[in-house]
């Protein structure tokens, strides 16, 4: 497919993209390497050993959560349809207080590599972590979905490669970091990626502003002036107040149920570094999407809404086209680069908590009922790391020309659907039972996915059907309280004894954290995860 | 009982960091929702310009953003200084 539009370098070889692109590889290929070196226990391997910084868990965390979904998506709404894009942006922020005050701390204290252990401390392993593992990877699957279409098409366009070479070669590289390199290697080649995408973000807008005397409402009047008041406010996007709210409620509780953010609490050592780390990831992320806005606006007054969507149906590729007017070439090569490593990066960590829901939840704690060894248990990792890839690289190719900021807010609904209110409810509420939680994951996961195959995106965009079954896009409104209400009433009708006499030993672990030594296993209950008096 | 002391100053001060993060909570829950229930049923006010160029929608979008972060640093120096301390008492 040519671009139609005359003056831009889309779609052919560029040798800047190219060259930046491969000395990305080669750099995080020699960190993988070097990563490979360290990782021999299933700790380094999940979780990097906990020896991650906060600072550096901060950039970690703003690197697997600004992805070019968020980085392409956001701009090319913002370009294609002005304020709706800010809707997304302060969406995908305000998550971040909440995982700040409720998850951070008390999931580092109690669990080791996944959600599901912190859900499964105080109730039956086997039913809990079979259904935390759907959630888990009903989440990362439709994440990953988007991220790969959305490096199919980018790539495309960049090196005029085929969209499914472009999706083969990002799952193959994406495949040796994880398998090698495991979280060292992800934590790492995250790190750099937000580096470089902050850095080129911000001095592409600096660009940009440098145009209009350093004034965004310089900026946002010349969008007026072309496109009317409406760019500056509420548009299409809300055209149905329920959607807004329900888009809304998904985004911010799904942060909080996000396997590959979760996973990050485990890579430091203590609850304070957890907390002191979302505190910088929020400053990061919250800078990149109001730097990302001043992209959005520059690209449809500098680009032109006709020409992004003239290269690009969904507008992806504003911020590149954007890149390529104001610094050439040169500059497109980069940002374009910068993008593709940015899908990289967070391929990477999904496909690592996936691995993660896989070998960690079910063949180590539901087949082998914990008695796997260690080199059994990475050998397991490794072989779902395989196949998580393998999948992804399928789904990309199945899923070519869906909307890639849109099949992220699918993942986020599903996220707050089923693994938050599940979460919550294990860490607040000593009445919460095996069957509540069991009830509650799958309600959510459930519902979530039928909900968004009845819904007018599905039925209508998709399918071709007049009408939808259920009018909103977004299910948050429904299933996120659902599931709560679910978890609630199966927790009450048949309640669990044992569960809510161990409800002390988590609030306890909850705030001191791990026991330095480890309490012997013969304590009496009630004692049992004091904190041990000699120490 | 020594211990049980202990476990009472314990409980106190976990419920105290859960009445502080629940009011936080809060705080954003109602900073957001106030923000996209005018996204969703004032569209006028939100796109109403008192500078040109900048809307009533931009500037709450934006303050919304900067809220988040700073009620995450009120939150992390709160623990940090107070609620740390108190509980490395109580560890001792």
């Amino acid at each position: 497919m040519n671009p139609t539009t005359a003056g831009t370098q889309l779609g052919q070889p560029n040798t800047t993209a190219i060259v930046f692109f491969l000395l990305f590889v080669s750099i995080t290929l020699a960190i993988t390497y070097w990563a490979a070196r360290k990782t021999k226990t299933t700790s380094e391997f999940f979780a990097a050993g906990g020896g991650i910084s906060a600072g550096q868990n901060g950039f970690a965390l703003a690197g697997d959560f600004m992805s070019a979904a968020s980085f392409l998506g956001i701009a090319g709404l913002v370009a294609t349809s002005g304020f709706d894009g800010l809707i997304y942006s302060v969406g995908w922020l305000v998550g971040w207080p909440v995982v700040t005050f409720l998850i951070a701390e008390p999931l580092r204290n109690l669990g080791k590599y996944t959600f599901a252990d912190v859900v499964a401390y105080r109730l039956k392993q086997t039913p809990v972590r079979l259904s935390a593992a759907v959630g888990t990877l009903t989440v990362v699957v439709f994440y990953l979905i988007a991220q790969m279409v959305g490096a199919g098409n980018l790539i495309r366009l960049l090196f005029g490669l085929s969209y499914e070479t472009a999706v083969v070669i990002v799952g193959a590289v994406m495949i040796l970091y994880v398998l090698f390199g495991g979280m060292i290697a992800t934590t790492w080649v995250q790190i750099v990626k937000a580096v470089l995408l902050l850095g080129g973000a911000t001095a592409l807008a600096i660009s940009v502003l440098y145009r209009f005397g350093f004034s965004p409402a310089a900026l946002f009047s010349e969008a007026v002036n072309r496109y009317g008041p409406e760019a500056l406010a509420p548009g299409k996007l809300v055209s149905n107040p329920l959607e807004t709210i329900s888009l809304g409620l998904a985004l911010m509780f799904g942060t909080a149920g996000l396997p590959h953010i979760l996973m990050r609490f485990y890579t430091v050592p203590n609850a304070k570094a957890a907390r002191t780390s979302v505190f910088y990831a929020t400053g990061l992320i919250g800078f990149f999407y109001l730097v990302t806005f001043i992209l959005g606006f520059g690209a449809s007054v500098l680009v032109g809404r006709q020409a992004i969507v003239g290269v690009d149906k969904g507008g992806n590729m504003a911020a590149p086209m954007l890149a390529e007017v104001v610094g050439g070439t040169g500059f497109l090569g980069f940002i374009s680069a910068v993008s593709f490593a940015t899908i990289l990066a967070v391929v990477a960590g999904l496909t690592l908590s996936g691995a993660a829901a896989l070998s960690h939840d079910l063949w180590s704690s539901v087949v082998r009922k914990g008695h796997a060894p260690e080199a059994e248990q990475l050998k397991v990792a490794r072989i779902a790391s395989l196949a998580l890839g393998i999948l992804a690289i399928i789904l990309g190719v199945v899923f070519k020309n869906q909307n890639v900021a849109f099949m992220v807010g699918l993942a986020f609904a599903i996220a707050a659907s089923a693994n938050f209110p599940a979460l919550l409810l294990s860490m607040l509420w000593r009445g919460f039972t095996t069957k509540g939680a069991v009830a509650s994951m799958l309600t959510g996961s459930i519902s979530a996915v039928l909900l968004i195959f009845l819904s007018p995106t599905v039925q209508v965009e998709l399918l071709g059907n007049a009408s939808a079954l259920f009018p909103l896009k977004n299910p948050g409104i429904v299933t996120i309280p659902l599931s709560f209400i679910v978890g609630w009433v199966v927790s009450l009708l048949a309640p669990e004894a044992e569960a809510s006499a161990r409800f002390a030993e988590v609030e306890h672990r909850m705030h001191v954290g791990a026991p330095v030594t480890p309490p012997p296993v013969t304590v009496p209950t009630g004692v049992a995860g004091t904190v041990p008096q000699k120490v | 009982m020594h211990g049980n002391s202990k476990d009472e100053a314990l409980k106190a001060l976990a419920a105290r960091r859960w009445r502080v993060a629940g009011a936080l909570t809060v705080a954003m829950l109602v900073a957001y929702l106030g923000f996209i229930l005018l996204v969703a049923f004032n569209r006028p006010l939100m796109g109403h310009q008192f500078v040109p160029g900048l809307s009533v929608g931009i500037v709450l979008g934006a303050l919304t953003i900067l809220f988040a972060w700073v009620l995450t640093g009120v939150y992390m120096s709160w623990a940090n200084r107070k609620y740390d301390s108190a509980l490395d008492e109580l560890r001792r």
